[in-house]
C-alpha cells in the first residue's frame, strides 16, 4: 500500500496540566489552520487541527497544579533541574522532525528555516540547563557587612508564574520564555501563541517524557485575552511574563497584577535568535539574605 | 514591676542644631516657595511643640522639580563615573560631620530616641553614601554588562520611620549609576531632607541633579505619575504600594516598592533565652516598632513558652520611655496623631478579638504622642493583630510545636519582608532560613542592616533591592 492510500491518523492536540493531558473542562475547541502567505492572502490556511479552547477554570486549575509542584521543584537540587531540562533537549532532539513540520505549519515557514527554529529551540534547552547551578553564583554571594556578621545572598525562585508566550514565534519564542523560568525552580502556566499552540501543546508531550514532574510546567491553548485575565488577577499567582501580550492587553494584565504585587516582565522586542542574557531568570527570582552572628574565638584563638 | 532605677535626666543638648522658622522646596538647587503658596507645619511628635512651618509641594512644583531633574540628567550622567564618586564620597563626609546635628534634628521631628538617630540611623546613613560612591565608577564591573546606563530622572517616594535613612537608600544609589533625583519625603518629617539639600549644596553637587518636594500623598501621587520620570522608588504602605504599581502600569518606568512587613521572630527551645529576649525586644520595640521589617509576631515554641514570656515581661518592664533626646530613653514617640490612632484602633480590634493584652508599668508624657510597649498572647493566626501590620510596638505572641508548624505559620501572611530564628543548632538555621519565604533573615540576631545588604521583601512586601550590589539594578536600564 503506497502512502497515498493510507489515510493518516490525526492527533487530538489536548492541554498539559499536572503533568496530564486534558481535555479543557469547557468542552470547547477552536480551529488552528495552517500559516501561509497564500493561505493569509485567501483569508484562511489548511486545517491543522482543533485545539482546545480553555476556560478561566482550566486557567486555575492549572495555578493549582503548579502551586502542588512547586515544593518539589523549588527544593530540587540544581543539578537534578539541570539535567531535567537537558533531558528535554535530548527528547526534543528525538522529535526534530516533528517539530520542524509543526513550527513550519504553524508559523509558514520553509522547512530549513523551521528546521533553524527547531535547532535553536533544542540549544537553547541546552544553555538554560547550564544555567541552573550557575546563576546562583552569579547573582548571589556573601556581603561583607561592618559587623560581626556572616551575611549571605541567595536568589530563590518566585513561586508560581503566568507565562504569556510570544504569539509570532510559537516554538522559539515559547521555549525562550519556559525554560529561564523553570530552570531556576519556577512552576510555570503558560498560555500557548493563540494562533499556533500546536508547538506548544507538542511540547507537553515531551516535557511529560523529560522526567519534568507533573506541575512544573503547565500548557493551556485557547484566546489569550480570555486565559491571562484570570491568571493575572489569580491571588496564587507570584509573577506574569507579559511576552504574549499586546500594548492594551499588557496595560490591563499589569494592572490587575499590581492586586497582590506579582512581579511582572513587560513585553519587549526580542530577537528569540540571539542568545539570551540572564534577565529572563532574574525577573523572577527573589533575593533572600541570612544574617547570622560569627562569634569570636577571643584571646584563645589561633592568630594563624 | 517597681524600677530598680532611677536615672537622672540625660537630655542630648538642642544647641546643636539651628532650625529655621520656614523652609522652602528644594529645586535646580534653590529654596523656593510653592507655586500656590502653600505651607505646612511639621511637629515635633514628643511634645507637639511646632519645629518649622515647610513649603508644601503641589503639581506644578512637581513639574518644575522634574524639568530641572531631567535638564540636569544630561551632564551629570555624562560625567565619568569617578567625579561622580568623588561627590558622593564628599556626601558622606559632610554626613560624618554634621551627624551629631541631625541625629538631634531626626529625633527631633520624627520623636524616636537620640540613641538610636545617634547609633543607628546616622552611621547607616554615611556608610550607604560613601559604600555607593565607591560603585560610580566600577559600574562595567558590577555584573551587568559593560557599560550599563542610568534611566534618567528617579522619582522617589519615601515614609517617615527613617526619614534621612531612607532617603540616602534611594538617592546614593540614583546618583551614584548617574540619574538624577525628585525625592518627596514624608509629610510628618520633611526636616532632614531638606537639611540633605543644604549639604548638597555644601559638596557642591550641580544644581538639579537633587530636589527635594515635601508634601502629602498628592504631591507623591503626581511625581509617581509625572510621564517625565523614567524610574519610580517607593518606601511605604502595601496599600499605596499596588496603587504606584497600577500607575505605572503600561509605561516604561521601573518600579521597585519596599512596602509593609508581619515579621515572624521564631524561637525555638534550645534559644539561649536571654540573647533571644534582647532580639525580640529591638526586633518589635527599636524605633517604637514603627519599622517595615519589625519582628511584629513572636513565634515561641510551647515547652519554652513560659520561661520565655517571664523574661520577656520582666526586660519590657526596664525600658524607658520618655524624653526621645534623653541619652537614656528606650522608646520614644509615635510619630503622629494619625499613626498613634490606628495602633490605638488595632490593639483595641486585638482585646476585642479575644487576645490577652500586657504591658508594663509605664507612665505617658502629658503631651506628644505615646504608646506603651503591648504585648498580645493567647493570639491566633486568624487574629487581625497577627495579620495586619499594625507599625508599632505591638508584639504578638503565637506558639508551635515542631519546626515545620513554625515555617507554616511564619509563611501564613501576604508579606514576606523579614524573619528570625533563635536557635543553637546550625543546621535548624539553614534548613528554617531555606523554607521561610522573607528577603531577610536574622539568625540569633535581628534588626541588623548595612549598606553591602541587600533588602527587599518577597510577595506583598514589594520587589527589587536596596543595599549592596543588587541594590544597583533598580537604577540602571538592565
Amino acid at each position: 500500500m503506497s502512502d497515498e492510500q493510507r489515510l493518516s491518523v490525526f492527533k487530538t492536540y489536548k492541554l498539559y496540566v499536572g503533568g496530564k493531558f486534558p481535555r479543557s473542562e469547557s468542552g470547547r475547541v477552536y480551529e488552528v489552520t495552517a500559516r501561509t502567505s497564500a493561505a493569509e492572502a485567501a483569508g484562511k490556511g489548511k486545517w491543522l487541527a482543533n485545539a482546545p479552547q480553555s476556560s478561566r477554570k482550566d486557567a486555575r486549575d492549572a495555578v493549582v497544579a503548579a502551586r502542588k509542584a512547586f515544593g518539589g521543584w523549588s527544593g530540587a537540587t540544581a543539578y537534578n533541574r539541570g539535567q531535567v531540562l537537558y533531558r528535554v533537549a535530548e527528547m526534543l532532539e528525538g522529535r526534530r522532525e516533528q517539530f520542524v513540520r509543526e513550527v513550519a505549519d504553524a508559523e509558514g515557514l520553509s522547512k530549513s528555516k523551521a528546521a533553524a527554529v527547531v535547532d535553536a529551540a533544542i540549544d537553547r534547552w541546552v544553555w538554560y540547563a547550564g544555567w541552573t547551578d550557575k546563576i546562583a553564583q552569579v547573582i548571589g554571594g556573601a556581603n561583607p557587612v561592618a559587623g560581626p556578621f556572616f551575611n549571605l545572598s541567595s536568589p530563590e525562585p518566585t513561586g508560581v508564574v503566568a507565562v504569556l508566550a510570544p504569539q509570532e514565534s510559537s516554538f522559539l519564542g515559547l521555549v525562550s520564555v519556559v525554560a529561564p523560568v523553570i530552570a531556576t525552580g519556577n512552576t510555570a502556566v503558560v498560555v500557548a501563541s493563540e494562533k499556533a499552540p500546536l508547538p506548544a501543546l507538542s511540547l507537553g508531550e515531551v516535557l511529560a517524557t523529560s522526567d519534568v514532574p507533573g506541575g512544573v510546567v503547565n500548557i493551556l491553548s485557547g484566546r489569550t485575552a480570555e486565559i491571562a485575565a484570570p491568571l493575572a488577577a489569580h491571588q496564587d499567582v507570584n509573577a506574569i511574563d507579559l511576552a504574549g501580550a499586546d500594548e492594551t492587553l499588557a496595560k490591563e494584565l499589569e494592572i490587575a497584577a499590581a492586586d497582590n504585587l506579582k512581579r511582572v516582565l513587560r513585553p519587549q522586542a526580542v530577537d528569540y535568535f540571539r542568545t539570551p542574557d540572564t534577565d529572563r531568570m532574574t525577573a523572577f527570582l527573589e533575593t533572600k539574605t541570612v544574617w547570622h552572628p560569627t562569634g569570636s574565638l577571643g584571646a584563645s584563638g589561633s592568630s594563624y | 514591676m517597681a524600677s530598680v532605677f532611677e536615672y537622672a535626666p540625660a537630655p542630648e543638648s538642642r544647641s546643636v542644631v539651628d532650625i529655621a522658622p520656614s523652609y522652602g522646596l528644594f529645586i535646580d538647587g534653590e529654596f523656593v516657595e510653592a507655586a500656590d503658596g502653600k505651607v505646612f507645619k511639621t511637629v515635633s511628635p514628643s511634645t507637639e511643640e511646632v519645629l518649622s512651618e515647610v513649603a508644601q509641594a503641589g503639581a506644578e512644583d512637581v513639574e518644575r522639580a522634574v524639568k530641572a531633574a531631567r535638564k540636569a540628567f544630561g551632564k551629570w550622567s555624562a560625567l565619568p563615573g569617578s567625579e561622580r564618586a568623588k561627590y558622593l564620597f564628599r556626601i558622606a563626609r559632610i554626613i560624618q560631620e554634621r551627624s551629631r546635628e541631625l541625629a538631634v534634628l531626626e529625633t527631633l521631628d520624627n520623636g524616636k530616641p537620640i540613641k538610636e538617630t545617634r547609633d543607628a540611623d546616622l552611621p547607616l546613613v554615611a556608610a550607604h553614601f560613601f559604600y555607593y560612591a565607591g560603585w560610580a565608577d566600577k559600574l562595567d564591573h558590577a555584573g551587568f554588562g559593560a557599560d550599563p546606563k542610568p534611566l534618567g530622572v528617579a522619582g522617589q517616594v519615601i515614609p517617615w520611620n527613617f526619614p534621612l535613612l531612607m532617603l540616602a537608600w534611594k538617592i546614593a544609589p540614583a546618583l551614584a549609576t548617574g540619574n538624577t533625583v525628585v525625592l518627596k519625603p514624608a509629610e510628618t518629617t520633611p526636616l532632614s531632607a531638606l537639611f540633605f539639600a543644604d549639604i548638597c549644596r555644601q559638596a557642591g553637587l550641580p544644581k538639579g541633579v537633587v530636589n527635594i518636594l515635601p508634601g502629602y500623598g498628592d504631591a507623591g501621587a503626581a511625581l509617581v505619575a509625572h510621564p517625565d520620570v523614567n524610574k519610580v522608588a517607593f518606601t511605604g504602605s502595601t496599600a499605596v504600594g499596588k496603587e504606584i504599581a497600577r500607575t505605572v502600569a503600561g509605561t516604561r518606568k521601573k518600579l521597585t516598592l519596599e512596602l509593609g512587613g508581619k515579621g515572624a521572630n521564631i524561637v525555638f527551645d534550645d534559644a539561649p533565652i536571654d540573647q533571644a529576649v534582647e532580639g525580640i525586644v529591638t526586633g518589635i520595640f527599636f524605633n517604637q516598632g514603627q519599622v517595615c521589617c519589625a519582628g511584629s509576631r513572636l513565634l515561641v515554641q510551647e515547652s519554652v513558652q513560659d520561661e520565655l514570656l517571664d523574661s520577656l515581661k520582666r526586660r519590657l518592664s526596664t525600658l524607658r520611655l520618655g524624653d526621645p533626646l534623653d541619652k537614656n530613653t528606650d522608646i520614644g514617640a509615635i510619630n503622629s496623631a494619625e499613626q498613634l490612632a490606628r495602633i490605638t484602633a488595632l490593639t483595641e480590634r486585638g482585646e476585642a478579638e479575644g487576645a490577652e493584652r500586657w504591658s508594663p508599668a509605664c507612665e505617658l508624657p502629658s503631651s506628644g504622642y505615646w504608646f506603651a510597649p503591648t504585648l498580645f498572647t493567647n493570639v491566633t493566626q486568624a487574629h487581625t493583630i497577627a495579620r495586619d501590620e499594625i507599625f508599632g510596638p505591638v508584639l504578638s505572641v503565637l506558639t508551635f510545636r515542631t519546626p515545620d508548624e513554625a515555617v507554616a505559620k511564619a509563611n501564613n501572611t501576604q508579606y514576606g519582608l523579614s524573619a528570625g530564628i533563635w536557635t543553637e543548632k546550625g543546621s535548624r538555621i539553614l534548613a528554617v532560613a531555606n523554607k521561610l519565604r522573607a528577603g531577610v533573615v536574622w539568625s540569633n540576631t535581628f534588626n541588623k542592616f548595612d549598606p553591602t545588604s541587600p533588602f527587599g521583601g518577597y510577595k506583598e512586601s514589594g520587589f527589587g533591592r536596596e543595599g549592596g550590589r543588587h541594590g544597583l539594578e533598580a537604577y540602571l536600564d538592565v
